[in-house]
């Protein structure tokens, strides 16, 4: 356990060096000129020569991708060239607003994308499946703005029962909160329902055609006693590790639902940092959704080590 | 994937996958679900191709004092915020949209399976840095790494098409990859190279007609995707050119009057959007379930 946690970390963190040069590379090396970027046009060379020794990117490629990454190490992720400040603050509000509304989607999800599948194994074959499978994968592939607007015209505009933004202002209570994150939730659900749902069927089938969910059967067992204690409990594993790697889908779908609903999530702040163009900000934000998503699917990897006793007292690869 | 043993029963196997290609066609057309897929794509493929000619209205006249009007006989659709009709604009803007996605999903394709054919049949050093690429890659959304590529060096129809190409090309090479693994098992391959041939025969005359059903499918759901990223580029502002209508760049440009009640100006384009691929997504998913058998 303790030498497959260790090599999956050094994994996530080569990984991670690779997604740094990558987005290195994007942010620093394709813009060109960020003096000349800020400053416009019009302005004197000197003025925008004197920038961008200011900021650092008069430097060769290589020192400027070293100091970055350091400065990551020690926690220094930057200064906005928006705000003229640090990013950390910034990005940390961000951060914990995006984690309600991803929170509050996955509680929703969960349940719903499990339950989802497991109707839709039972079925198997069935119209009722085709429905459910059909449908899941529909609501996966439409973006995020798309249902948004829908979900927007029909319960904000329409039937006005719920608030078109998402930010319930300072100081509101949390049912307040909660009821101006109803709307911006539903998008999310959509995209999540479909790979959720989709794990947990072939899950729950694969456990339904196994040896002892047969033997279970034959020795008279209720089938309702069947589903409940020995499919589901062995049906569900692989639904967890798709749960921690949709969490990563989770946050892209947060750009753009947090820019639709006016909602002061990390999606909202790459997404004003890339429109200014405020580079620092733009880098330390996709890098850590990055992290977010390395940390997700190692949380998922020993859920599942965890979980499954032939893993974690057996032989790890 | 199991491992294939070599012997008869190979032969078996690929006499029998031999043997489906032929009806699969024919399987596909008993699908509602594929049936209904296509309809709706060359709906839109007919939208794209005629355009201005079977638009009602001319899709960038502005009618000053036809502004936010609601659907009506004149106007189906409605107009928008400087009374151009929504009609239209849906009907002219799947030009962009399908060109763009599908010109970017070629890409990724052509240059995917050669680096995964490569991956697969060279491995070595190679296909552990390509991994590690992809991987990298596959740790965000693949809107993300396109937005932040598109806001770096501007957004312009090549550019799009360049970048979203690139992107998807590890991530099409992967599923190439382990498709090549399975026929390196074969029979089939060890005889080519007994007989001495090159690498690159080898790969494109031998397994590259092997794995092209996977490749097939796996162009199909990646056509989804850029459909799927072009509109939300634009919905972001990233279009591809303002001056062709363009769904996902008019849901931007109305989508902040909504509240006002207008909202005919940005559900028509999203319908389009979601109709698109959901026929898209139809589509690849019929052929994905024929092809398993």
């Amino acid at each position: 356990m303790a030498t497959f946690l260790l090599r999956r970390i050094g994994l996530a963190i080569l990984t991670l060096i690779i997604l740094s040069l990558l987005i290195f590379f994007a942010g620093q090396v394709l813009p060109g000129d960020p003096g000349r970027a800020i400053l416009g046009h019009l302005a004197a060379p000197k003025a925008v020569a004197a920038l961008d020794h200011q900021l650092g990117v008069d430097r060769p490629l290589a020192v400027q991708y070293w100091s970055w990454i350091t400065g990551l190490v020690h926690g220094n992720m930057g200064i906005s060239y928006q705000y003229r400040s640090p990013v950390e603050p910034f990005l940390q509000a961000a951060l914990v607003n995006s984690a309600k509304l991803g929170a509050l989607a996955l509680i929703v999800i969960i349940p719903l994308g499990i339950l989802g599948g497991v109707i839709a194994a039972l079925n198997v074959g069935r119209p009722l499946d085709r429905v459910i499978s059909i449908a899941g994968l529909s609501a996966a592939t439409v973006p995020e703005f798309v249902s948004g607007i829908v979900v927007i015209v029909i319960f904000g505009v329409e039937l006005k029962v719920l608030p078109v933004t998402a930010s319930a202002g300072t100081g509101a209570s949390f049912l307040t909160q909660l009821r101006y994150l109803i709307l911006p939730v539903i998008p999310l659900v959509f995209v999540l329902f479909g790979y959720i749902a989709r794990m947990a069927r072939a899950g729950t089938i694969e456990a339904l055609e196994s040896d002892y969910a047969r033997t279970a059967t034959l020795k008279g067992l209720r089938r309702s006693v069947v589903v409940r204690r020995h499919v589901l409990r062995n049906s569900l594993l692989p639904t967890i590790t798709v749960i921690a790697t949709q969490t990563g889908y989770l946050i892209g779908g947060l750009v753009i639902v947090e820019t639709l609903f006016n909602y002061p999530g990390i999606g909202r702040l790459i997404y004003s940092a890339a429109t200014s163009k405020d580079f620092p900000m733009l880098e330390a934000g996709v890098l850590t959704i990055g992290v977010v998503y390395m940390v997700a699917t190692i949380i998922a990897d020993v859920l599942t080590i965890m979980l499954n006793p032939r893993l974690r007292t057996g032989v790890i690869k | 994937m199991s491992e294939v043993v070599s012997g008869p029963a190979t032969l078996v196997v690929a006499a029998s996958t031999g043997q489906r290609e032929l009806p699969s066609w024919r399987l596909l057309l008993r699908r509602p679900a594929f049936l209904l897929g296509v309809a709706i794509l060359l709906f839109w493929i007919v939208c794209a191709l005629l355009g201005n000619a079977i638009a009602p209205h001319n899709p960038l006249a502005q009618q000053l004092l036809l502004t936010n009007k609601p659907p009506s006989g004149a106007h189906w659709f409605g107009t928008d915020q400087i009374g151009r009709d929504v009609l239209s604009r849906v009907i002219v803007g799947a030009r962009t949209i399908l060109i763009v996605a599908a010109l970017a999903t070629i890409l990724g394709t052509v240059l995917g399976t050669a680096l995964g054919l490569a991956m697969g049949y060279l491995g070595g050093l190679l296909d552990v840095l390509t991994s590690r690429l992809v991987e990298a890659v596959l740790a965000l959304p693949a809107v993300i790494v396109i937005f932040l590529f598109i806001v770096a060096i501007g957004s312009s129809a090549t550019t799009q098409v360049i970048v979203i190409g690139f992107i998807f090309t590890p991530l099409i090479a992967r599923t190439v990859r382990s498709a090549v693994l399975v026929e390196s098992q074969l029979d089939y391959l060890s005889s080519a190279r007994l007989l001495g041939e090159r690498s690159g025969r080898v790969m494109f005359a031998e397994i590259l007609p092997n794995v092209a059903p996977t490749i097939l499918v796996e162009f199909t759901v990646r056509l989804g995707y850029a459909i799927f990223t072009v509109a939300t580029l634009a919905f972001l502002g990233f279009g591809v050119n303002a001056a062709t209508p363009n769904w996902g760049a008019d849901i931007y440009a109305n989508y902040g009057v909504i509240g006002a009640g207008y909202w005919w100006e940005t559900l028509f384009p999203a319908l389009a959007i979601a109709s698109l691929i959901v026929a898209i997504g139809l589509v690849a998913d019929s052929i994905e379930q024929v092809l398993a058998g």
